[in-house]
């Protein structure tokens, strides 16, 4: 059925998104705006050693926003900081099974969303 | 599942006793209307019947006011640039209010951009035109204002015989584009004082591929695809017979089944609207009584209008919004913000428009799902939670 040429595994994630809500006291977070449709996202994150040991995000936009948060959280989660860090746009439309062309920006805002919250998570760290 | 599908005014199934109608002319009688041998007579006769129930439906002085053409896009294109290119000698002004339909607005700003000089004309939070501003607007050099019927996004009607009145006391014409209104309200073009009306097909449940442009007697403009001369040259191109049969057959149903279909809509309409609007910070948008009898739009804080359709999908129901996300040029619907909208308000629109076969049983369902959705969706979305706190 209708699905705006999204894949079934972008409609998994939109209907069950992963890792949503909020961590209170996070070790990092970030929050980025979309600049090409206004939507907002944000990602928080617990780290132990250097490990992501939980992440967590919300979402304001399209079903290939959310589905877009919900996988890069899954990439992170587990992952060292500096690991997690290297994930770029392409690797989660890749997991995604790919993404329609106009909706690949998408996928920079789930990107920069993490890549923020570990800045903030280093930035807490220096200043310790 | 059992699917609800309100979005007619996206795509309407073609109604069964239209396609047997016109049928024929796809394999029986499919011959050319120029051609002056007896088949080509025989499609040139259907077409010219189906012209005047389309002259009939909208009370026009006789059919030959009725050009077909491809589609109502194409209608609006011919009107616009037509009337505006014949006319240049009376002046280079045109005017079109801020709610009108890209197939009218682009048209104007390819004016614009050859010269001539485009005034927008303004709408209130309802989506009603500013009649004080049209009159102030209007010079003797405005040779086409172009007002539309009633708003397809919004659902508001336009008071056209008030508007033609104004525009008359300056001499330019009125262009109505009445795709969203065509089968849904009484249309009269003489009374209400009409140059150039627009009517689509599809919209009347009438094959796609076919529109109309009706052109008041005495009206002059000119034709925008050139080649032929068919349709007293105002449109070349062979005449795709099958729909515009269909269209005519349709436009006789409908002026026929009208009246009863509306009053039988508008009570679902209305406890739609009841219903949904009782989910926190929902609010109706458009005109809440001068509105077309099968329309209801909504918008919900904090959510965004395609994971909202995404979502209603899930449920077997289909609905349209004007969400930045969901268009193809990732910018909000132009009809929202003219109505007064900001971004993020624009972003979480839903627009339900109800056809032959929704029915009160409906109502329930969808009210369900809406609900259902907007709180999920809520409770993923970070400006929601704002608002809690
Ligand atoms: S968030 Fe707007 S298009 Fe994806």
């Amino acid at each position: 059925m209708a699905n705006v040429g999204y894949s079934k595994k972008v409609m998994e994630h939109f209907m069950n998104p992963h890792n949503v809500g909020v961590i209170e006291h996070p070790d990092g977070y970030g929050k980025v705006g979309n600049p090409v449709c206004g939507d907002v996202m944000e990602i928080f994150i617990k780290v132990k050693d250097d490990i992501i040991t939980d992440i967590k995000f919300r979402t304001f936009g399209c079903g290939s926003a959310i589905a877009t948060s919900s996988m890069v959280t899954e990439l992170a989660k587990g992952k060292h900081v500096d690991e997690a860090v290297k994930i770029t746009r392409g690797d989660v439309a890749n997991e995604l099974d790919g993404l329609p062309a106009q909706k690949m920006h998408c996928s920079n805002l789930a990107a920069d969303a993490l890549h923020e919250a570990i800045k903030d998570y280093k930035n807490k760290k220096q200043m310790k | 599942m059992p699917r609800i599908y309100l979005d007619h005014a996206s795509s309407m199934p073609v109604d069964s006793r239209v396609f047997e109608f016109a049928k024929p002319y796809l394999r029986e009688s499919w011959g050319n209307p120029s051609s002056l041998h007896s088949v080509g007579l025989e499609a040139k006769r259907a077409v010219e019947e189906s012209r005047g129930k389309i002259a009939e439906f909208i009370h026009a002085e006789n059919e030959s006011t009725i050009i077909f053409t491809g589609g109502a896009t194409e209608a609006n294109n011919l009107a616009v640039k037509g009337a505006a290119l014949r006319n240049i000698t009376k002046g280079k002004a045109v005017i079109a209010s801020t709610i009108e339909h890209m197939s009218v607005l682009n048209p104007m700003k390819e004016l614009q951009k050859n010269g001539f000089s485009l005034t927008m004309l303004p709408v209130d939070s309802t989506g009603i035109v500013d009649l004080k501003k049209l009159d102030s607007i209007l010079t003797k050099d405005t040779v086409l204002s172009s007002v539309m019927y009633a708003n397809n996004e919004i659902g508001t009607i336009e008071p056209i015989k008030d508007i033609s009145k104004i525009v008359h006391e300056k001499g330019g014409f009125l262009h109505v584009d009445a795709v969203a209104a065509g089968g849904r309200v009484p249309i009269d073009v003489q009374n209400e004082g009409i140059d150039l009306l627009t009517l689509s097909s599809n919209d009347l449940y009438g094959p796609p591929g076919a529109g109309v442009l009706y052109v008041k007697p005495g009206v002059k403009i000119q034709s925008v695809l050139l080649g032929g001369g068919q349709e007293r040259g105002l449109r070349s191109g062979t005449e795709n017979v099958f729909a515009l049969v269909g269209m005519g057959e349709a436009a006789r149903i409908a002026q026929q089944e009208m009246k009863q279909e509306s009053s039988r809509l508008l009570p679902i309409r209305d406890k739609f609207i009841k219903e949904i609007l009782q989910i926190d910070q929902s609010y109706l948008t458009g005109h809440p009584t001068l509105r077309l009898p099968h329309h209801a739009s909504f918008r919900f804080s904090f959510i965004e209008g395609e994971s909202i359709l995404l979502n209603m999908d899930m449920y077997g129901i289909q609905v349209s919004t004007g969400s930045a996300c969901s268009s193809k040029t990732l910018e909000p619907s132009h009809v929202l913000l003219a109505i007064g909208l900001k971004h993020e308000e624009a972003h979480g629109s839903m627009v339900l428009t109800l056809g032959r076969s929704t029915s009160m049983e409906d109502v329930p369902v969808v009210s369900k799902a809406t609900n259902e959705t907007v709180q999920r969706l809520r409770r993923l979305s970070p400006m929601s939670q704002e608002w809690r706190n």
